[in-house]
């Protein structure tokens, strides 16, 4: 066991430098804002009202049950998806990357659409209010949930399910004793990211919820943008940060010592599932994935199909779009790369922090810092870029860390034992044992950043217009359709980049 | 081949040409430039007249300007500002960094008239409720009525908070029924069936058909109308009067440009600004145009009152009325 | 006993024709190079993967749409031949009853089966705290517990030292002896198909070969594909 220390060892430079970069981008994000706070308001500037703790509430409560709602069934419908073969299985998965990439109100839209006043579904659930406020959230992260779960479960040993299917195992011995194991690693993580994502829910939770609806995040960009109270903001930063890092430590503590070991390179095949009582519970898990995802998915492409139009501002969105998502997509797997490999609770934080501190606090502190280079188009860029990365890094590294598990565990004393590091590794070794995870991470990283409006409403000047900035700007001029068009253009884009990864990623594939 | 390189010694000689202009940077909000907003033609038109180049820098709307002014101080790059209002002038006044603008303000034609040395107008519009005619045959005729109106006909509304228009609205709501509005807003809460986070989304769900009625402008209509040819959607015209919304410019003192950015004040209240207000901001112009507005913002709803508070009432009671709004919606 | 007659299985671009027959009590190595198809021609005996035509019976039974668990096979793989979440006892029993309940009997045949290994110390260990040829040895006891006539090892020890290599493979004769087992081995060494195996199968060119014994087949010449395999210079 001595062993895995000097291994450690060999990395920790690179690791130290990748995690203080994470860090450092989060101080810098920080501090200036505190100094700023302090120098016109004093210490006095930091303080809270009553009305705080309602809005921690409810923001804890909502972000609770959307978590639930989307975690539990995306659990079983990863794993009927991981089971069962049927026609439409890949065109499905990649269906299910799309919701990821639209901009909160696209999603809105196309839920009144089907669950709206005088609509195919009006009536079935009450869309302004709870029901419209989860349904929002599970649509988003139901099926970030299954892709998730089911690329962790393409992790396990193959062998495992041969040796299941030898010794008989029923399926809910196979569960146990084959994929929870390795599933009970990924759940606390997917957990917390999905309801950090919902606490900081902002659009979605005042559209639909209304002004008895505020969660945190709502909180914090009023005192951040209409009373620009930065010292209240900072307050309501450090209560969301302090709840996250609880949030963090709790999931570390059910993340057990990973158990999965380097698997042979067999094809998975999977034996279990087959009865027809199972088959049936499958299904009807698929459809109602289907279900959640597939109708407002429809509702978008015949809003916008008439309307799809490639005019010159439409292609320069989609260049920048694709520009931005592919730059922080690397950047995040180079951070990634450096923080996905250790597992304390320290390291976990870091790879979290773009979660747990509030782009709007971050972006307005990173502001200040680089006031002098504002008016650098470069630097706009660059900085929306980083956001966007430091935001997208907690889930590039829920998918590779578990993949950095398999692999340290598969070849590490190996690489130690004939000196194999650096760029040589990389290339033989964790390239292509990698690589599926490396290329759905980074395609995760890259549909989060052309989907993102947070970043580039905070940093963004000078016509850096995105397709989600685009869509927003032509709603703003009573052109909804155009901006129906666009919306479908941006899921048509993500569509084609989880076809494509799929289609790279399966270069390598063992078989 | 030659053409190419006469071509390119061309673009490289304006480029030399560009380098040696002034240039005057402009803060604005998002939808003034781009391809959609006014702000190209009225860059275009101002560069004629003078040996320039305008950079505009857009950011979200007229609270986000304001807050880059905040942060930036004294320091800001900016050297005209356009795209406040008149909620944030007040608050724009107390950084110290507007100047004098030094134009005459009797040629500024917004309701009520116009006094103010450091802010000019450069367009305005009331604020009214858009209604669906296929919904709504019978529209209300005041705030009252709307208040008080059948809870079954849904409305969507922006939040004060997050919202320009939202915050017009609780003014609105304020200067009509002063100490009463908490009351009116229980009341009027339930036939509000969205509270969006801004004028797009909700706007948005109004065209759906999820709502019968949206906060908006009186001039939305004439979109519709002018670019859509429809009057399926019009704006209802309340007896106790409109709120208004009055955006403005300032000039930066500190500017290094000073010059140049009185002369884009200048420009402001002349046909050349103002020419692309009406069709392309869809506000009213805030002076005479080179034509006569079409004839579509002639059945526009003309308020017969315009309720406006001054800056200095909204930001001294700003956070107390949103405080107050929202135990009200809450409770 | 087991026989192949006049199979092809096929997975992509992947071909193999299979026409072969190996006698009860024999101990068969299967030798051939990477990718060539010998973990394929396992997984089809075990019921991991499907014959597009042909006949295999095991032990005189049609194997036809017999799933893995009725076979009269156990198999060993290189690796994660163990749950790692549960002891070495509870991986053993598994082998008698997935859901873990065992009668006092059943009891006992696990405790004699990790005796007979030599892992009778370690019963209560967790698979991550011993070492890889234990596991393997876990793996064994669980093979005698569910009394299958058929064994099939791939590659089972090609991760340990070549002095515990031997040790293993001796073990496995002598259970083959004591439970008149007939065994089929994947391996990469043809120095263990020499020590422990009474034939040989060679697979080449997407065609499994009928088994000769090793002295005939480590003295055949002017076979290219064998010289190559094993290296010979012609």
């Amino acid at each position: 066991m001595n062993g895995s220390k000097l291994l450690m060892a060999e990395r920790t430079y690179q690791h130290f430098a990748a995690q203080m970069l994470v860090l450092s981008s989060v101080i810098l994000g920080l501090v200036p804002l505190i100094w700023f706070a302090i120098s016109r308001g004093g210490l006095s500037a930091f303080r809270l009202d009553a009305g705080v703790w309602d809005v921690l509430a409810f923001t804890l409560e909502q972000a609770f049950l959307s978590t639930v709602l989307s975690v539990v069934p995306g659990l079983f419908i990863a794993r009927a998806m991981a089971r069962q073969n049927f026609p439409g299985h890949t065109w499905l998965l990649r269906l299910f990357a799309v919701p990821t990439a639209l901009p909160a109100i696209v999603v809105v839209l196309a839920l009144t659409s089907i669950y709206g006043n005088k609509h195919l579904l009006g009536g079935w659930i009450e869309l302004y209010g709870w029901g419209g406020i989860l349904l929002a959230h599970v649509f988003f992260n139901l099926p970030l949930a299954v892709r998730l779960f089911y690329e962790a479960s393409e992790q396990i040993a193959p062998e495992n399910f041969r040796l299941s299917a030898q010794l008989s195992f029923t399926d809910k011995e196979v569960f146990w004793h084959v994929e929870w194991p390795v599933l009970r690693n990924i759940v606390p993580r997917v957990s917390a990211l999905i309801f950090l994502l919902c606490a900081a829910s902002f659009v979605i939770v005042l559209t639909l919820g209304g002004p008895t609806a505020t969660t945190l995040e709502v909180a914090i960009y009023q005192s951040l943008r209409l009373d620009f109270d930065i010292g209240r903001a900072l307050t309501l930063g450090f209560i969301q940060i302090v709840l996250c890092f609880v949030l963090v430590a709790l999931s570390g503590r059910v993340m057990l010592q990973s158990v999965t070991h380097a698997g042979n390179q067999l094809f998975q095949r999977r034996f279990d599932g087959q009865g027809s009582v199972s088959r049936f519970i499958d299904l009807t898990m698929i459809v109602f994935g289907a279900l959640v995802v597939l109708p407002p998915l429809f509702a978008l492409v015949s809003s916008g199909f008439m309307q799809l139009q490639i005019s010159p501002q439409v292609l320069s969105a989609s260049g920048f779009s694709l520009g931005i998502g592919f730059v922080s997509a690397c950047l995040d797997l180079i951070l990634a790369w450096n923080t996905a490999q250790q597992t304390d609770w320290f390291s976990q934080g870091i790879a979290l922090s773009a979660l747990i501190v509030p782009p709007a606090v971050m972006a307005t502190g990173w502001f200040i810092l680089l006031q002098p280079f504002s008016d650098s188009l470069i630097m706009v860029i660059a900085s929306i870029i980083a956001l966007n990365a430091l935001m997208a890094l907690p889930f590039v590294v829920s998918i590779l860390a578990p993949a950095f598990e398999r692999r340290r565990k598969k070849h590490d004393r190996l690489c130690a034992q004939l000196a194999l590091s650096g760029w040589q590794k990389l290339r033989n070794i964790d390239l292509p044992l990698m690589w599926r995870p490396l290329v759905q991470s980074f395609l995760l990283g890259f549909i989060l950043s052309i989907g993102d409006l947070t970043a580039i409403t905070l940093l963004g000047n000078q016509g850096v217009v995105t397709l989600p900035s685009l869509i927003q700007i032509q709603m703003g001029h009573y052109r909804g359709s155009d901006a129906a068009g666009t919306a479908l253009l941006l899921a048509i884009l993500s569509l084609v980049c989880a076809w494509a990864a799929q289609r790279f990623g399966d270069q390598y594939d063992p078989d | 081949m030659k053409k190419i390189l006469l071509s390119a010694t061309m673009l490289l000689a304006l480029g030399a040409v560009a380098q040696a202009k002034d240039i005057l940077t402009v803060y604005t909000y998002e939808s003034f430039v781009g391809d959609y907003g006014p702000g190209a033609k009225i860059k275009a038109k101002f560069e004629e007249t003078c040996d320039c180049e305008v950079k505009w820098v857009s950011l979200g709307d007229g609270v986000a300007v304001l807050n880059r002014l905040k942060l930036e101080g004294k320091d800001t790059k900016a050297d005209v500002v356009l795209g406040l209002d008149t909620n944030l002038t007040a608050e724009a006044h107390d950084l110290g960094v507007f100047g004098k603008h030094g134009v005459d303000v009797s040629r500024a034609k917004v309701p009520g008239g116009w006094t103010d040395s450091e802010f000019l107008p450069y367009d305005y519009g009331h604020f009214a409720f858009v209604y669906n005619t296929e919904l709504i045959k019978k529209p209300p005729n005041s705030l009252e009525e709307l208040v008080n109106g059948d809870p079954k006909q849904k409305i969507a509304l922006e939040d004060p908070r997050s919202s320009t228009p939202g915050l017009g609205f609780l003014l609105w709501m304020k200067t009509v029924y002063g100490d009463q509005a908490a009351e009116k807003w229980k009341v009027l809460k339930n036939r509000v069936l969205i509270t969006a986070p801004g004028w797009n989304e909700a706007y948005a769900l109004f065209t759906k058909g999820e709502v019968s009625m949206v906060f908006s402008y009186v001039t939305s209509p004439a979109y519709h109308m002018i670019e859509e040819k429809t009057d399926k959607y019009q704006a209802a015209n309340f007896v106790e009067g409109h709120y208004l919304q009055i955006e403005v410019a300032g000039l930066i003192e500190a500017s290094p440009h000073k010059a140049l950015a009185q002369k884009f004040m200048d420009f402001i209240l002349t046909p050349g600004f103002q020419d692309n207000i009406p069709t392309i901001n869809w506000m009213m112009p805030a002076s005479a145009t080179t034509a006569p507005l079409p004839a579509e913002f002639d059945k526009l709803v003309k308020p017969a009152k315009t309720l406006l508070y001054s800056p200095q009432e909204v930001n001294a009671h700003r956070r107390e009325w949103i405080n107050e709004w929202f135990k009200a919606v809450n409770g | 006993m087991i026989l192949i007659e006049n199979a092809l299985f096929k997975k992509k671009k992947f071909s193999l024709y299979i026409d072969l027959h190996i006698k009860s009590e024999n101990f068969v190595a299967v030798l051939g190079a990477s990718g060539a198809g010998k973990s394929t021609l396992l997984s089809i005996i075990a019921g991991f993967e499907d014959l597009e035509r042909g006949k295999l019976c095991l032990d005189g039974a049609e194997m036809q749409n017999i799933p893995p668990a009725k076979r009269p096979v156990s198999m060993i793989f290189q690796d994660n031949n163990v749950f790692p979440h549960l002891n070495v006892w509870d991986n053993v029993a598994l082998g008698i009853s997935p859901s873990l309940k065992l009668n006092e009997a059943q009891k006992a045949q696990v405790d004699g089966a990790l005796v007979r290994v030599g892992l009778s110390q370690y019963a209560a260990r967790k698979p991550g705290n011993i070492s890889g040829g234990e596991r393997q040895r876990v793996a064994l006891a669980r093979v005698l517990v569910r009394k299958r006539k058929i064994l099939l090892l791939d590659e089972p020890f090609a991760a340990l030292d070549p002095g515990l290599r031997h040790d293993m493979l001796d073990l496995v004769s002598d259970l083959r002896r004591e439970h008149a087992l007939t065994v089929l081995m994947v391996t990469h060494q043809p120095g263990e198909a020499l020590r422990a195996a009474d034939e040989i199968i060679f697979v080449a060119d997407g065609k499994v070969r009928e088994p000769i014994t090793s002295k005939t087949f480590f003295s055949m010449h002017d076979d290219g594909a064998i010289d190559s395999y094993l290296g010979k210079t012609r």
